[in-house]
């Protein structure tokens, strides 16, 4: 795929891309994920595993919120529009996208695959309730674009935008939804999911367990599941209910 | 025209190129990408005679030029393999092969049992050299002995094509070729992974659960093709190549260093197509230096 944009979000880059052979993209669902082949790097080997953040009808783009978080992430943050890219997709499981009444939070760049999620409910007539914690301002992204698809509440653990604290703090995190949607660091969604069975919600989250082929066969990525069974992040998530995990 | 034909022993390949076990599945994960009838055959995953979970998280570190795992022969058993994945690909036309691991000796024997009714299983890859278990696994295969042991058991167990895939985690491959080859194997494969290990600085910790894994990618590649160099001197069975196999040309490494067929394993992460494309390349290389059979190139070092 072509690289169409490549634009500072806060803390993390932005990136566009659009099927080199001006095919249209394929059905994605939100929570689906992309390997991505770092092109040219001397440091890395494998691909790197993404969230959608969003895909754009209109231009036919897939957007991809990146963090600079090692050598192929920072190679993807440099990358200069026009440049192509080979990236498999769409990869694994999304999130359900039936919830009347859905909470969706995310923590760091795991608010990216919450974008997406959001704009399939407003499909819907759904305005979601969105949390969105950091631990600073600059850590979360896409603020405009996230207020237009749901109401949003910020939390930060400095207090630099929204409520100071996190996300299990926040006066929207309430019983009031008929399913929570979780992507962030695993300490998050762990205490999300607690909190989640506290208040008797129904949750989701999105793991981003380490994996090499994105497709089941590694068995690199697996976590735990109920039946203290390992299961593939990729390919029997990155979605999960929590029912469904070991936690 | 050209022939990519080859045979191990008696055990015929449309090409040469097969996938490493652990790294293609049981094959459906990769059917979206290409038709498996294509390949020389495939080797299902390690396969025990009672499931196994593996390893804990972390199982795998990125290094330069490749990776570690510590999966540790997670699969779910001859049983389930028998009745959910071998009427799925029985119609296949290229060769599966299953890779056959055990704790015991007893375990290899029986899962051989079970797998020898099969059909459409010409051949085993008998495993004894995963780095990444406790009990059996490379501990067979680091000594003759135990490296003998397991391939008489196997032998008698098993009546079609065994191969046996070797240890690099030793001093003298060739010793460990030599002690399958007299009891009765039919090809030898090599290389398995070669023991490593990765520590995150920042942290302070291991990056594998099991702090060392098997180490693959194109970093090994030039420890295999000499081990496969040596190996292929020294015995008269036919010798199945792989470790670090990107594309036609590293292929061609180890068929000009002696090797009969190859596995593709790590280069399936990166890109699942890449098996074909392989077979592509080693056609375009005999086109382009006037080879009508791949056989002529096998072994010219």
């Amino acid at each position: 795929m072509t690289v169409v944009a490549n634009g500072v979000a806060g803390n993390y880059h932005l990136l566009k891309l659009t099927p080199a052979d001006g095919r249209v993209l394929p059905e994605m669902e939100p929570g689906q994920f992309v390997e991505v082949d770092i092109p040219d790097s001397k440091v890395t080997f494998l691909r790197r595993p993404i969230s959608i953040n969003n895909i754009d009808g209109g231009d036919n783009t897939l957007w991809l919120l990146v963090r600079n978080a090692g050598a192929g992430t920072a190679a993807l943050c440099n990358i200069e529009t026009g440049s192509v890219v080979n990236i498999l997709t769409p990869l694994g499981n999304g999130f359900s996208t039936d919830a009347a009444k859905p909470l969706l939070i995310g923590g760091g760049v795991g608010i990216a695959p919450l974008l997406y999620l959001a704009r399939k409910y407003n499909r819907n007539k759904v305005r979601p309730t969105l949390i969105l914690g950091a631990r600073s301002r600059g850590d979360l992204a896409l603020i405009d674009e996230f207020k237009a698809v749901g109401d949003v509440f910020f939390t930060t653990e400095d207090g630099s935008l929204g409520e100071k604290g996190f996300v299990t703090m926040s006066d929207a995190f309430t019983s009031d939804y008929d399913l929570i949607q979780c992507c962030g660091p695993m300490p998050m969604m762990k205490a999300v999911a607690d909190r989640a069975r506290i208040i008797g919600v129904e949750c989701e989250v999105s793991l981003e367990n380490m994996m090499a082929c994105g497709l089941g066969a590694c068995l690199c990525c697996v976590e735990k599941d109920n039946n203290g069974h390992n299961v593939c992040v990729c390919s029997e998530g990155p979605v999960f209910n929590i029912n469904r995990l070991s936690w | 025209m050209v022939n990519l034909n080859v045979n191990l022993g008696r055990l015929h390949l449309a090409n040469p190129v097969l996938t490493a076990s652990g790294t293609f599945g049981y094959g459906r994960e990769f059917s979206d990408f290409i038709d498996l009838n294509e390949l020389g055959g495939f080797i299902v995953k390690g396969t025990t005679i009672e499931p196994r979970e593996g390893n804990p998280y972390p199982r795998m570190a990125e290094t330069p030029s490749g990776m570690l795992n510590a999966v540790g022969l997670q699969n779910k058993g001859v049983d389930y393999f028998i009745e959910n994945i071998y009427p799925l690909i029985s119609r296949c036309t290229s060769q599966v092969i299953v890779n056959v691991s055990g704790a015991k000796v007893e375990d290899y024997v029986a899962v051989c049992e079970k797998l020898a009714p099969l059909d459409k299983i010409k051949a085993i890859e008998v495993n004894i050299s995963c780095p990444n278990v406790k009990q059996g696994g490379m501990a067979y295969g680091t000594t003759t002995d135990g490296a003998s042991e397991v391939t008489a058991a196997t032998r008698k167990a098993w009546p079609k094509h065994l191969m046996v895939k070797l240890s690099p985690n030793v001093t003298s491959i060739v010793d460990i070729a030599k002690a399958v080859e007299s009891e009765g194997a039919d090809s030898v494969s090599l290389i398995n992974t070669m023991l490593g290990m990765a520590i995150d600085v920042e942290r302070r910790r291991p990056m594998l659960s099991t702090i060392t894994g098997g180490l693959s990618g194109p970093a090994v590649r030039p420890v295999a093709v000499r081990m496969v160099w040596q190996v292929a001197k020294a015995v008269g069975i036919p010798v199945v190549g792989l470790g670090g196999i990107m594309t036609g040309r590293d292929a061609l490494e180890f068929i000009m260093a002696g090797a009969t067929a190859v596995e593709v394993g790590t280069a399936n992460f990166i890109n699942p197509s890449v098996t074909v494309k392989i077979i592509n390349e080693i056609k375009d290389y005999c086109v382009r230096h006037n080879i009508t059979d791949i056989n002529e190139l096998r072994g010219i070092i």
